[in-house]
C-alpha cells in the first residue's frame, strides 16, 4: 500500500511536535513558548500495516503567510499536498484556532481535528460539544491531550479510517460578503483552474500575499486579476474606509462565531480568572517582576555551578587517572604524548564540563517548557529595543550562555522565533559573545590563578560583562550597518504549564548529547591535528646538536616552538604581544577557533609538552600562576579576548546557514576579533602597568 | 467615543472599533483575534510600562505601545487596580 503524507498543522503552541512526538514515537524539542518548531521534521510510522509519514511543522496563526516559518508551513501545503492535514487545535482556545482552520476549508485539503489540550479546556469549566462541532466544520475531531498521551490511537484510527478512503470531505464555501464574493466569481473563468484553486488564488491576491503574486506573475491572468484587486481596494476603501484583507478576516472570524454558536459552555463563570493570570499578578507586577527576575536568574546561575561541582570533580579525577595511568603504563614515545598530552587531556577537559552543561540545560528547560521565558521576553522587550534587539532575543542569549554555560549553536537556530529580519540579524551576529559552556574552562582557569577573593562573584562579573558588550555591540551594529524598521513585538504569552520531569531530563539530555558527542567527534580531532602540530616537525639531528649540553626543559621548549603550531604562533607573536599574548597562547586561541573547548587543553598541552619532566599535580592553572610572562594584564586581556573573539567555526557555519550569506558569518569572524583585539590591547596595556 | 489602546489603563475593558494598521503588523494582530467587535482587557505592564499584556478572548497577548496606537477601542466598564 502506499504512504499516505500527514501534515500536522496548527496555531504556534497547540502542541503540534508533542503530538509528533507521542504518535512517532520521536523526542524533538517542546516548550512552552510560540514559535519553538522553525523546520519541517518528519518519520515514518507503521500503523496497522498502513505506511504514514508524519510531517511536524512550524506553527502559523494563518495561511496567507508573511514569516519565513509560516512560509514552510504555507509551502508544504500547496507544494507538496499532503494526502492528510491533522490540524492541532487548542482545545483552550477555539476562536483563534479554528480562524485556521476556516482557511485550511478554503484550500480544501482533506482535514482531521485533532481538539488538544482538553484537559486544559476542563480545567476552565468549558464544555466542547464535540459532536455539533464535528457536524458544523463538515470535520472528523478526535480530542487528544498529546501531553499525556490521550487519544493517540484514536487518532491513528481515525487517519487509518480516512487513508482507506470511506470519509468524504464535502466542500464548504465561505461567503465574504457582497463585495468580494462578486469579485471571486469574477476571477474564477479568469484563472480557469478548477473552482476551489481559482478562489484561493484570488482570495490570496486580495490578501496582498506576495509570495503567491510573484509566483503566478508569469500567468496570464495575473494583470488582469492585479488590475480587478486594485478596483476592490479603491472601493472599499471608498465605501467602507478598509481592504479587502481586514474584510475577509471579519468573514473568517463570523463564521467561526457561527460555528462556536451552541458547542461550547461555559460551567462556572467566576473560574475565568485563570490561575495563570493570577500568578501574573505576582511574576510580571512592574516592580516585583524585575526584581523576580534576578532573583530567578541568580538562583538558576548558583544551582547549577552547585549542582555540578561533585560530578564534575569526579569527571575529573577520573581523567586524571586516565591520564595518570596511560603516563605510567605506556613506553616512552610519541604514542603515549599523543594518548596523554592529544587526547585524554583534550577531551578529558571537554568532557569534565558535561556536568554543568547539563544542569544549565535543565534549568533552562524549566524556565522554557513552565512558560516563564515568555514572560521575561515580555518584562525586557523595551530595554532590549533600545539595543536593537527585542523581547524575543532573550530565549537565543541564555541558550548562547546568557547565565552562564550554554551552547551558541543552539543559541544561534533559537533566534528564528525573532520575527523582525533586523533584530533576528544583531541576536544571531551578538550571541557568540556570551559565556558558553567552552568558554567556561578559559574563565575558571583565569580566574583561578589570578584573581584572589570570591571566584563567584568573579564568575558572575564576567557573565555579566559578557552581556555587556553583546548588548554595546548590538547598539552599535543597528545605528550603524544594520539599520531599519524596528519589527513588532505581538506575541502570545501562553498559560503557566507543569513542566514534566521526562520532558526536562529529555531537553536537557538531547542538548547535553551534542556537547558529548562534539567532544568525541570534533574536539577529539582537531586535539588530534593540534596534537601533530606542536609536535612535528621534530627537532633535525642538527639542531639537537646544536642543543648539546641544553637542559630537557629548554630542549623541549625549543621543539615545541620549532613545531608547526608554535611557529604560526610565533610569526602572530609581532601583533598579539600588543595584547600580552605568547606564542603559546596564541596557538591555543587559533585553536579555540575550531571549537573554544581546545584553548584550555591546548594550553595545558603546550605547557606540559614544554616541559618534559612536568611536575604531575602541579596544575595548570599553577603553571601559569608562576610563568614571568603572565600577570594580571595578560589574564585580563586574555579574558576579554576569549570573551569576544571569533565564534567557534561551528558557531560560524550556524550564522551562515540562519542568514542564508557567507557575509555574515564571515564578518562576524573579521569583526569579532577585531573588537577583541582592541579591548584587549587596550587592558594589556592598562594593568600591564599597573601590575 | 474611539480611543487609542494607549490610552486605557490597568483593568480597563474595551471593544476594538477598528485596526488602522496595515501589511504585515496588520496581518498579526488579525490573525490573533484583535478585530472589529473583539473584547479587550488591559491586564499588565512591563517594567517601563511598555510593553503591555493585554487578553483577548481567551488568549494573553503583548504588544509594544507603538503597535497599540493602531488599535482604537471604545471604553466599557472596567475595574482598576
Ligand atoms: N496541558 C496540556 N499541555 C499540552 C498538551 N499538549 C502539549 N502541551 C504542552 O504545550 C506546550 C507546547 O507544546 P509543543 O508541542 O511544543 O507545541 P507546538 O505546537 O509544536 O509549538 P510550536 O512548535 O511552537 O508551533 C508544551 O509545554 C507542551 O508540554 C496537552 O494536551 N495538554
Ligand atoms: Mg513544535
Amino acid at each position: 500500500m502506499n504512504k499516505v503524507n500527514i501534515a500536522l498543522i496548527g496555531n504556534p503552541n497547540s502542541g503540534k511536535t508533542t503530538l509528533f512526538n507521542l504518535l512517532a514515537g520521536t523526542n524533538y524539542h517542546v516548550a512552552n513558548y510560540p514559535g519553538i518548531t522553525v523546520e519541517r521534521k518528519y518519520a515514518n510510522v507503521k500503523y496497522k500495516d498502513q505506511n504514514l509519514v508524519l510531517h511536524d511543522l512550524p506553527g502559523t496563526y494563518s495561511l496567507t503567510a508573511y514569516s519565513q516559518e509560516e512560509l514552510v508551513t504555507r509551502n508544504f501545503l500547496i507544494k507538496d499536498r499532503p494526502d492528510l492535514v491533522i490540524q492541532v487545535v487548542d482545545a483552550s482556545n477555539l476562536q483563534r484556532n479554528l480562524y485556521l482552520t476556516i482557511q485550511l476549508l478554503e484550500m480544501n485539503i482533506p482535514t482531521i481535528i485533532a481538539l488538544n489540550m482538553v484537559d486544559v479546556a476542563e480545567g476552565r469549566n468549558k464544555k466542547i460539544d464535540i459532536s455539533v462541532l464535528e457536524n458544523k466544520l463538515g470535520l472528523r475531531i478526535v480530542p487528544t491531550v498529546a501531553r499525556s498521551g490521550k487519544g493517540g490511537n484514536e487518532l491513528l484510527e481515525a487517519i487509518l479510517h480516512h487513508s482507506k478512503g470511506s470519509e468524504k470531505l464535502n466542500i464548504t464555501s465561505f461567503s465574504y460578503g457582497n463585495d468580494i464574493d462578486n469579485f471571486l466569481s469574477e476571477a474564477v473563468p479568469l484563472i480557469g483552474k478548477s473552482e476551489t484553486e481559482s478562489k484561493w488564488l484570488a482570495l490570496k491576491y486580495l490578501e496582498n500575499d506576495e509570495e503567491v503574486m510573484s509566483e503566478n506573475s508569469h500567468q496570464n491572468f495575473h494583470s488582469l486579476l492585479m488590475k480587478s484587486v486594485k478596483k476592490i481596494e479603491n472601493h472599499t476603501k471608498n465605501t467602507l474606509d478598509t481592504y479587502p484583507e481586514v474584510i475577509i478576516a471579519d468573514y473568517r472570524y463570523g463564521a467561526v462565531r457561527n460555528i462556536l454558536d451552541n458547542v461550547v459552555t461555559q460551567k462556572d463563570h467566576s473560574s475565568r480568572i485563570y490561575l495563570s493570570d493570577t500568578i501574573d499578578k505576582i511574576l510580571t507586577q512592574r516592580f516585583i517582576g524585575p526584581i523576580m527576575l534576578f532573583f530567578i536568574l541568580y538562583l538558576v546561575y548558583k544551582f547549577t555551578f552547585w549542582a555540578s561541582e561533585y560530578p564534575s570533580g569526579l569527571l575529573e579525577s577520573f581523567f586524571g587517572f586516565l591520564s595518570e595511568t596511560a603516563e605510567s603504563k605506556l613506553p616512552d614515545g610519541l604514542i603515549k604524548s599523543l594518548i596523554v598530552s592529544g587526547i585524554i587531556d583534550g577531551v578529558g577537559g571537554v568532557l569534565g564540563f558535561t556536568p554543568l552543561i547539563f544542569f544549565m540545560f535543565f534549568v533552562i528547560a524549566i524556565l522554557e517548557d513552565s512558560g516563564y521565558m515568555a514572560r521575561m521576553a515580555y518584562m525586557l522587550d523595551r530595554i532590549f529595543k533600545w539595543f536593537g534587539l527585542q523581547g524575543n532575543s532573550v530565549v537565543p542569549f541564555i541558550i548562547s550562555g546568557g547565565i552562564a554555560g550554554g551552547c551558541a549553536v543552539p543559541g544561534v537556530m533559537a533566534s528564528r522565533t525573532i520575527k523582525g529580519k533586523k533584530e533576528r540579524l544583531i541576536t544571531i551576529l551578538t550571541v557568540p559573545f556570551m559565556p558558553c559552556g567552552a568558554k567556561i574552562p578559559v574563565f575558571a582557569l583565569l580566574v583561578s590563578a589570578f584573581f584572589t577573593g570570591d571566584k563567584g562573584l568573579a564568575m558572575l562579573s564576567i557573565t555579566l560583562l559578557s552581556w555587556v558588550f553583546a548588548l554595546i555591540v548590538a547598539k552599535i551594529y543597528s545605528i550603524t550597518i544594520i539599520k531599519g524598521e524596528n519589527s513588532s513585538f505581538i506575541m502570545e504569552l501562553p498559560p503557566y504549564r507543569f513542566p514534566t520531569f521526562k520532558g526536562l531530563l529529555l531537553h536537557a539530555w538531547e542538548r547535553t548529547w551534542m556537547y558529548i558527542k562534539k567532544a568525541g567527534t570534533t574536539i577529539l580531532a582537531i586535539s588530534i591535528v593540534l596534537w601533530i602540530m606542536m609536535t612535528f616537525p621534530q627537532l633535525s639531528n642538527e639542531q639537537m646538536s646544536v642543543l648539546n649540553g641544553k637542559s630537557d626543559n629548554e630542549i623541549a621548549e625549543f621543539a615545541l616552538k620549532n613545531s608547526l603550531a608554535g611557529k604560526i604562533g610565533a610569526s602572530l607573536e609581532p601583533i598579539s604581544k600588543y595584547a600580552g599574548f605568547d606564542w603559546r597562547t596564541n596557538i591555543a586561541l587559533v585553536g579555540g577557533f575550531a571549537a573554544k573547548e581546545v584553548v584550555v587543553s591546548t594550553l595545558g598541552t603546550a605547557y606540559s609538552l614544554g616541559e618534559i619532566e612536568a611536575d604531575d599535580t602541579e596544575s595548570l592553572s599553577e603553571k601559569i600562576q608562576k610563568d614571568p610572562s603572565w600577570n594580571l594584564g595578560v589574564a585580563i586581556s586574555l579574558l576579554l579576548f576569549t570573551i569576544l573573539y571569533a565564534p567557534c567555526f561551528v558557531t560560524v557555519v550556524a550564522i551562515v546557514k540562519e542568514t542564508a550569506s557567507y557575509k555574515w558569518g564571515l564578518f562576524s569572524v573579521v569583526s569579532n576579533t577585531f573588537i577583541a583585539y582592541i579591548l584587549a590591547v587596550v587592558a594589556y596595556q592598562l594593568f600591564g602597568v599597573l601590575s | 467615543m474611539a480611543l487609542r489602546l494607549r490610552e486605557l489603563k490597568k483593568g480597563d475593558i474595551a471593544i476594538v472599533d477598528r485596526v488602522t494598521a496595515e501589511k504585515n503588523l496588520g496581518k498579526r494582530i488579525r490573525d490573533l483575534g484583535i478585530i472589529k467587535g473583539a473584547k479587550i482587557q488591559i491586564i499588565g505592564e512591563a517594567p517601563l510600562y511598555d510593553p503591555v499584556a493585554i487578553k483577548v478572548g481567551d488568549t494573553v497577548l503583548t504588544l509594544r505601545n507603538n503597535e497599540a496606537d493602531y488599535i482604537f477601542v471604545t471604553k466599557g466598564e472596567g475595574k482598576h487596580e
